[in-house]
């Protein structure tokens, strides 16, 4: 009994030497470690004021109008972010079906084809390194002249702020959707090609299939971050005050970070709360895109 | 890229003696070139992209030069001037970075020298939730909360409805996660035998994190930290909406003034139509953003590479 006793003892003390836990306990080192707790929940704290706060200043607003009616300045109190929504949700779709395929595919031939030995392949993953940093308003500045190049001036429609958020996601997604193809082992590309599957069907059959979880969570918070975007749509002309719907990839249209950005603009108490109310919106939009991320790398990504 | 061991075993070099029913030889596949050549040239389209930024750019600046002489943008005053909109850039990044680095480096030492393996999968996720915050929900922080209620009210300042330093405080809150995720990641690369070594001699966690963990991260740490300078330097909507639109050649952050961004995004919001002087300004200004932001990701790539290089 004793000497078991002793020797547990002993154990934690030599786990607590190894750590270096015993001698922390000067006031020194106590405060370090409270500045340390202090930097880590800081952001914590921010969001919580920052959450509360707005909700406090859009509590007023919380209504179905905020969601049904258009932009209004005839009535500051009864304006509404329907528009922006609804340009929003067509931005996401847009910008999705444009960025996921290309950003798929760059990925798959970095990761599978591509000779990392190769200058030309050493040149594109430098600059995808640096297009991950690339400010947003310079993709707002290219898509400009992308859009003025296949015959569209500043008109404001979705097709511009999609190429602008599909030039500024596509690093986001290649860089995801490699780091999920490369947790493929290596095992499973070897037993197709044994049985005399070709590179292509290999990549096809086993890898793509394998690696879809990872790529799903890595476009999902890609789009997350898109959503929030205001910048780049504001060179492209997208305005706050759009009260129709849109219609297609053609129609002008509004985003609701656009539109929020308009109305925290305007001076009247009233557009303050709409702001507020629909920056809760937004966040809820955020944070469903975040949770269904989580979910799917929860659900279906597995340990190899 | 992982596989190539695998193809390239190679075809047989004998003459086939044993092995004559198997044709190992490189078939002709135009299926599987024309995909290949489809998914490179999807890699590709990123240089293609830089290019277009570079080409995109330049031509409306060519015009803005030939309608502004360059001596009237590189000046203190004027209206296509832009020194002040450089020099507001430096003083919110300034304020950012006073703000980013001290709590996103704490944060980094607390994950990788003191959180176990399970709080760290736990607590690492709440420092990211930041970096999920749009942009304009911060600007609206900034101008709703920061400036009336905490510089105002709980810190008795004299500043203005939007001024550099609300604008900058928010900043750098934003680039908290860039500089702590980063610097995480140069921390645990730190070989364990060095914490070992030192814990030995005596020292305690703190001395082994301040001077021995930390300095042997130095160029990772470096890296994490210019990341986030550029992101602060490219960030627009929080300086759009709470650093002012005014062009003020001041040091003092609790003044209004008007940065790069917040000048793209302010002319780019007004109505200048398409070939005018502003409206080519706002290239001008962008180039200068792009050439900026793209020397300081060098920077940042170069110190990576230093400090993968060390263990």
């Amino acid at each position: 009994m004793t000497s078991t006793t002793i020797e547990y003892t002993r154990e934690s003390v030599q786990a607590a030497v190894s750590t270096g836990r015993s001698r922390d306990r000067n006031t020194g080192s106590l405060v370090f470690l409270i500045l340390l707790w202090f930097s880590l929940f800081f952001g914590v704290m921010v969001l919580l004021v920052l959450i509360v706060n707005t909700a406090i200043d859009g509590a007023p607003r919380f209504d179905s109008e905020l969601l049904t009616n258009y932009d209004s300045t005839l009535f500051p109190e009864k304006t509404g972010f329907r528009a922006g929504i609804l340009g929003t949700v067509w931005l996401m779709v847009t910008t999705a079906a444009m960025a996921v395929p290309l950003g798929i595919a760059a990925a798959l031939y970095l990761e599978e084809f591509a000779d990392g030995t190769r200058w030309y392949n050493r040149i594109i993953e430098l600059n995808l390194q640096n297009l991950a940093a690339v400010p947003s308003v310079v993709y707002g500045l290219l898509a400009v002249a992308v859009m003025a190049l296949i015959g569209f001036q500043r008109k404001g429609i979705v097709l511009g702020g999609a190429i602008a958020l599909a030039l500024l996601i596509l690093p986001v997604i290649i860089i995801t959707t490699r780091e999920a193809i490369r947790a493929v082992p290596n095992e499973i590309r070897f037993g197709s090609l044994a049985l005399g599957a070709t590179m292509l069907q290999t990549t096809w059959r086993q890898t793509l299939p394998s690696s879809i979880p990872g790529i799903a969570t890595g476009t999902i918070l890609g789009l997350s971050r898109a959503i929030g975007e205001a910048a780049p749509l504001l060179l492209l002309g997208i305005a706050g005050a759009v009260r129709f719907d849109p219609t297609g990839v053609l129609s002008p249209t509004t985003a609701l970070p656009i539109q929020i950005y308009a109305t925290t603009s305007q001076s009247q108490e009233a557009y303050q709360q709409a702001a507020a109310a629909a920056i809760i919106v937004l966040l809820v939009m955020v944070l469903a895109l975040n949770g269904l991320a989580i979910f799917i790398r929860n659900k279906f990504q597995r340990e190899w | 890229m992982n596989d190539s061991s695998a193809t390239a075993s190679g075809p047989p070099s004998g003459a086939g003696l044993t092995r004559a029913s198997i044709d190992l030889s490189p078939r002709s596949r135009p299926v599987e070139s024309v995909v290949k050549a489809g998914l490179m040239g999807s890699a590709m389209l990123s240089v293609l992209i830089t290019f277009g930024i570079i080409a995109a750019l330049i031509e409306p600046v060519i015009h803005f030069f030939g309608q502004v002489p360059f001596g009237d943008f590189l000046n203190t005053e004027g209206t296509y001037a832009v020194i002040p909109l450089i020099g507001g850039t430096l003083v919110t990044t300034f304020v950012a970075l006073v703000v980013a680095v001290p709590l996103g480096l704490g944060a980094a030492m607390y994950l990788s020298e003191y959180a176990s393996k399970r709080a760290r999968k736990a607590l690492k996720p709440t420092v990211e939730l930041l970096a999920g915050v749009p942009s304009v929900v911060y600007g609206f922080f900034a101008l709703s909360f920061v400036t009336p209620t905490l510089l105002q009210d709980i810190l008795n300042m004299q500043v203005g409805f939007t001024n550099a330093l609300a604008a900058g405080l928010v900043l750098g809150v934003m680039i908290i996660p860039t500089i702590a995720s980063l610097s995480e990641d140069a921390l645990s690369a730190v070989p364990q035998a060095m914490r070992q070594g030192s814990l030995a001699m005596g020292a305690n966690r703190m001395q082994t994190t301040l001077r021995v963990v930390l300095p042997a991260a130095l160029s990772g740490v470096a890296a994490a930290v210019v990341l986030g300078l550029s992101r602060a330097i490219g960030e627009t909507m929080i300086v759009a909406l709470a650093a002012g639109a005014q062009k003020n050649l001041s040091l003092d952050p609790r003044e209004g003034m008007q940065t790069m961004t917040g000048f793209i995004a302010q002319t780019a919001g007004g109505e200048n139509p398409v070939g005018s002087v502003d409206y080519n300004m706002l290239f001008a200004v962008g180039l200068l953003l792009f050439l900026i932001t793209l020397v300081i990701n060098a920077i940042s790539i170069a110190f990576v590479r230093r400090f993968r290089q060390a263990y």
